[in-house]
Formats: structure tokens, C-alpha cells, sequence
């Protein structure tokens, strides 16, 4: 204790009072520039999506109420073609997400709660790699790799569970189906819910925790009482990101179905349903404008259907966190 | 129900690093036995030791012996779950489930304790544990509110009751009236006095009178130097401390004529 009180001297610069004057007028520039430089990033976000929702509004518009033959074969209309295609690019991405959400809430845990620092570590950074990796590359390994080597599986889902509607049907030679193009997407999914799902699940008070496992619980159920409740919201928010992406995707998609607007469940065939951004992917090099117009108009409508989705989810979210406010 | 605690030689280790070193003590079933001592000395992690919650830390381990009723808690056939289970703990600062109700918090360990609980069987630990937590008549219009709308020292008897709903051989308490203002801790003493006819109860505190209000034996825990593992220095009736205690170490303490 005596040690401590016998501090250094205080050293003033001369001839200023070194707590009133400068260092506030220096906190006060530095405020106000962090703040504007703040409100910029914030503002320019919000002008960047309007101005996307203006492009495709204008340039999409006439896409509405083009001539029948435009949407040909698919369709006579626009709402039934994008119709189509928003149940291509719905039931592709339910899929995945069916696929991916397991194994990221599971690989989140295992890097968060169960596996040693020395394994945790790695495994986490190898995952943070996949979401590194270019979607084209997804799309090459889906359609040249993992399509034929799935053919077997598919002839015994086919075979076997083939009186679910799911797998019946004629099934593809290729291997390239439905399914392939959702575990592809699953894969693309994984890193991004898995990183915010591990990143919350770590964030738990360690109080929570302790008051778990000082009743006796075991891992599993600390877990279900601690982690799991604090964490709803964020995993929530790591499945949306999740679905985002999937939602979106391209390339990968275009590369391994070839597809066209239709609405099937069967997975297996050869006859698949296409998704709004692989269908644009596909045409947009087509000559006629008209085509070109239409194309715009189904990228409103993912843009509008993926805000909706994500707005859906933020207030189940928020209703449920109220509950417990 | 209530167990005599019987500590022999023990050690315990972060790692390599030894924390605390060499304390023997035997804690009486149905009294309350106080830790006093500076900050850093070990007696949190002491505490922490005689219901295995310091294995939480990666690389915690002991050495020496600690029986409860006459069982060693660290035999390699003993489950550190299993022990929890018997063992009742209250925290620093309160910590009842945010997204669980009153009545669900209560009953949080007796679910992990026995699977099924019949509706009646539930309603009867509530009343009881609430009762023994003094909380009851405060609560029992609204059970099914969050346990997080209550005062602090309201959800610390939530967490009191939480713990001896599954009727624990020994009651852990560390700093358990730490975050607490001064009507809330007296509440909290009162209730020590009564859980002490049922339960053994330990608690860490840095306030020498609560110490000195609640327990029937102290333990003063110190560092030798920094950078020393903490040590038991004396371990006495809590009125033998306070009055004349055998060691000048001890009497510098607590006259607050320390470091």
C-alpha cells in the first residue's frame, strides 16, 4: 500500500491548463468527425439500396406485361413465369437450409463447447475458408465431382424411398438434380451460419452458465438451458444470413441444374425447377431487350421476397425476445 | 440432507501454477462456516473446489482429499455432475435463466434431477423452496413472470431457492450479498440463520461483519507474498476470531490494520 502512494509527479505542459481547454476542443473535433464520418457510411447504404430498387423498378417495369411469347415456353404471363421461378429458387434454398442448419448449430457447438482450444481453433479457421472459396469453383466441384459420384445414392433413394414423391420419378443419368444443386448450396451456406452462430453461442455469460452446471447439469443440458435461450436471436440472424446467400445464389446453381421455370418436387429428375438469379445468369445474354426486361423484373422480385423473408424472421424474433423483456 | 465436510491437505492447481496450497479444515454438518481474506487469496477458488465447480476452468486440478459424509468427492468413480447434483451453489451475482419464469427457475435443477414431475409433485417444491427462500409471499401471485423482473435480492432468494429445491447436502454461497444493497443483504442473513437447521452452508464474504453476524467458524485465507499460492492461516469459532485470535497475522486483519 505504501508503495502506491508515492506517485510520479504530475508533468504540466506550460502555459495551457491541460484538463479545460485543448484536450476538449480535441475530443470535440474528434466526435464530430467520427459521427459524421458514421452517418455517411449509414446514409450511403440506404442510397445504395434505393438506387438498386430504382434501377429495377424502371428497368424492369415493361418486364410485367410483355408479350406472351416472351415467356415462352414457360408461361404466358409474367406472374405465373416469375411464380415459377420464385418456387425454384424457395424450395432450392429450403432445401439447403433443411441441410445446413443442423451441421452449423452442431459445428458451432463443437467449436464453442466441446473441442479442445488446439482443435477448436483450426477447425473453426478451415471453416472460415470455405466461405472464401468462389462460388464458380462450388458450381465446377457440384456438377464435374459430386453429381456423378452421387449417382449411387440417388439410384437408392430412388430405389428404395421412392414412393415419397420427393425421390421418385425417372431419375437423371447425370446426377446432376435438385438435390446435388441444395447440398451444393448447403456447403456455401455452412461458413457464414456457423461463424455467427459460434460467435454467440462463445458470447454466453459465463454466469448463465455457472448457474447451470451448479445444479448438476451436464454439458448437453447446460447448454439447453443457457446457451441455447441467449442465443436464439443471434442464431436466428446466422440462418438469415444463411438463407440470404442461398437465396442469391448464382453461379453455382446455373453450373449444376440445367433448369427451367417449373414447379416439381421431384429431386431426382432431370426436369428441374430453375431459381430467379440462375435464370438470369442463363438468359441475360439473350439479344431480345424484351427478354432483358424480364430478367430485371424477376431480380425485383427476389429482392423483394428476400426482404420479406428477412423481415418475417426479425419479428418472430422480436416477438419472442419481448416475451421474456 | 446436511453432511460434514472433511478437508485434508489439498492443493489446487491452474495448470502449473499452484492457486492454493496445503488447506486441511472440517466444516460441521448444520453450521455456517465464513471464508474471509484479501482478494486473490483463494478462497473463492477454495470454494470452488468442495463441489468440483473449478473444473470448469480448462487444466483445474487438485490435490489432496475432500469428503462429503464421508464419501472423497475427487475418487476417480465420482461423477463432478453427480456431485453438483448434491451440492447447492449461489453466486456472486444473481443469475436466474432470463427466458425462464419464476416457477421454471425454481425448478430448473429437480428437472435435471428426476425426469418426470407431476404437476402437484412441481407446485409442492415451488411452495417449499420459495418458502425456505422467503421469497413466497412476495412472489406467489406471479409465478409465471420472468425471474429477471424481480429485485436483485428478490432473484438472489430465487437462486437460493433454485438451489435447495433439490434439498443439497451442503450450500455453497460465494460473495452472495456482493452485488446486493443493505436491506436486501440483511434479508439474505436472516435466511442463512434459518436454512443453517437444514443445510451446511459455506460462504466466501469480503464483508468481516457478515462474517462475523452469520457463521459459527471462519477461515482466514492469505498470500504469503504476491505471486505465493494463498494458504489457510487460521480456521476458528467465528467468536474466537473476532476476539482474540491465536495468530498476530490474523488480528491485523481483522482490525483492518492489513497490508
Amino acid at each position: 500500500m505504501s508503495v502506491t502512494r508515492e506517485r510520479p509527479p504530475i508533468v504540466e505542459e506550460p502555459g495551457s491548463d491541460p484538463f479545460v481547454a485543448s484536450s476538449r476542443r480535441r475530443r470535440a473535433i474528434g466526435d464530430r468527425i467520427f459521427s459524421s464520418t458514421a452517418l455517411a457510411a449509414g446514409l450511403t447504404i440506404l442510397i445504395a439500396l434505393a438506387a438498386v430498387f430504382i434501377f429495377l423498378i424502371s428497368q424492369g417495369a415493361r418486364g410485367f406485361h410483355a408479350d406472351p411469347e416472351v415467356y415462352q415456353p414457360a408461361a404466358n404471363n409474367f406472374f405465373s413465369y416469375a411464380a415459377k421461378l420464385l418456387f425454384g429458387t424457395a424450395l432450392s434454398s429450403l432445401l439447403a437450409m433443411i441441410i445446413a442448419v443442423p451441421f452449423a448449430i452442431g459445428l458451432a457447438l463443437f467449436i464453442s463447447h466441446y473441442a479442445p482450444r488446439r482443435i477448436a481453433v483450426p477447425v473453426a479457421y478451415v471453416i472460415d475458408i470455405l466461405a472464401a472459396v468462389p462460388s464458380v469453383i462450388y458450381g465446377l466441384w457440384g456438377a464435374r465431382t459430386l453429381a456423378p459420384a452421387s449417382h449411387g445414392l440417388q439410384t437408392w433413394l430412388n430405389a428404395h424411398l421412392g414412393w415419397i414423391p420427393l425421390f421418385g420419378g425417372q431419375i437423371s443419368a447425370t446426377g446432376r438434380t435438385m438435390l446435388i444443386a441444395a447440398i451444393v448450396l448447403a456447403i456455401m451456406v455452412l461458413p457464414i451460419s456457423t461463424a455467427i452462430c459460434r460467435e454467440v453461442f462463445q458470447r454466453t455469460p459465463k454466469l448463465l452458465e455457472e448457474a447451470a452446471l451448479g445444479l448438476g447439469a451436464t454439458r448437453w443440458e447446460m447448454i439447453r438451458y443457457a446457451v441455447f435461450p441467449h442465443a436464439r436471436s443471434g442464431m436466428v440472424a446466422g440462418m438469415m444470413l444463411g438463407l440470404g446467400r442461398a437465396l442469391g445464389e448464382t453461379m453455382a446453381v446455373a453450373m449444376v441444374l440445367s433448369a427451367s421455370p417449373q414447379v416439381t418436387f421431384k429431386l431426382l429428375t432431370s426436369d428441374n425447377p430453375a431459381t430467379i438469379a440462375s435464370n438470369i445468369a442463363a438468359n441475360y445474354q439473350a439479344e431480345d431487350v424484351r427478354i432483358q426486361t424480364v430478367l430485371i423484373a424477376t431480380g425485383l422480385v427476389l429482392f423483394v421476397f428476400t426482404f420479406l423473408v428477412n423481415f418475417v424472421a426479425r419479428a418472430i424474433v422480436a416477438r419472442s425476445e419481448r416475451r421474456f423483456a | 440432507m446436511a453432511q460434514a465436510i472433511e478437508v485434508s491437505d489439498l492443493d489446487i492447481y491452474y495448470g502449473d501454477f499452484l492457486a492454493v496450497q496445503g488447506v486441511s479444515m472440517a466444516i460441521r454438518p448444520r453450521s455456517v462456516t465464513a471464508f474471509i481474506g484479501p482478494s486473490g487469496c483463494g478462497k473463492s477458488t477454495f470454494l470452488r473446489t468442495l463441489n468440483r465447480m473449478h473444473e470448469v476452468i480448462p487444466g483445474a486440478k487438485v490435490r489432496g482429499t475432500v469428503t462429503i459424509g464421508g464419501q472423497d468427492i475427487y475418487a476417480s468413480a465420482v461423477d463432478p455432475v453427480a456431485v453438483r447434483r448434491k451440492i447447492g451453489m449461489v453466486f456472486q451475482r444473481p443469475n436466474p435463466f432470463p427466458t425462464m419464469s419464476i416457477y421454471d427457475n425454481v425448478l430448473a435443477g429437480a428437472r435435471l434431477n428426476s425426469r418426470r414431475l407431476s404437476r402437484s409433485e412441481a407446485d409442492t417444491i415451488v411452495e417449499r423452496s420459495l418458502s425456505g427462500a422467503n421469497l413466497w409471499n412476495e412472489v406467489k401471485d406471479r409465478l409465471g413472470k420472468p425471474g429477471m423482473g424481480l429485485s436483485g435480492g428478490q432473484q438472489q432468494r430465487l437462486c437460493i431457492a433454485r438451489a435447495i429445491a433439490v434439498s443439497p447436502e451442503v450450500l455453497l454461497m460465494d460473495e452472495p450479498c456482493s452485488a446486493l444493497d443493505p436491506i436486501s443483504t440483511s434479508a439474505i442473513e436472516d435466511l442463512i440463520h434459518e436454512l443453517k437447521k437444514d443445510y451446511t452452508i459455506v460462504i466466501v464474504t469480503h464483508n468481516m461483519q457478515q462474517a462475523a453476524r452469520v457463521s459459527d467458524e471462519t477461515g482466514f485465507f492469505n498470500l504469503k507474498a504476491a505471486g505465493e499460492p494463498g494458504h489457510l492461516v487460521e480456521f476458528d469459532a467465528t467468536e474466537q476470531m473476532f476476539t482474540k485470535p491465536s495468530l498476530p497475522e490474523t488480528e491485523a486483519y481483522i482490525s483492518g490494520r492489513f497490508g
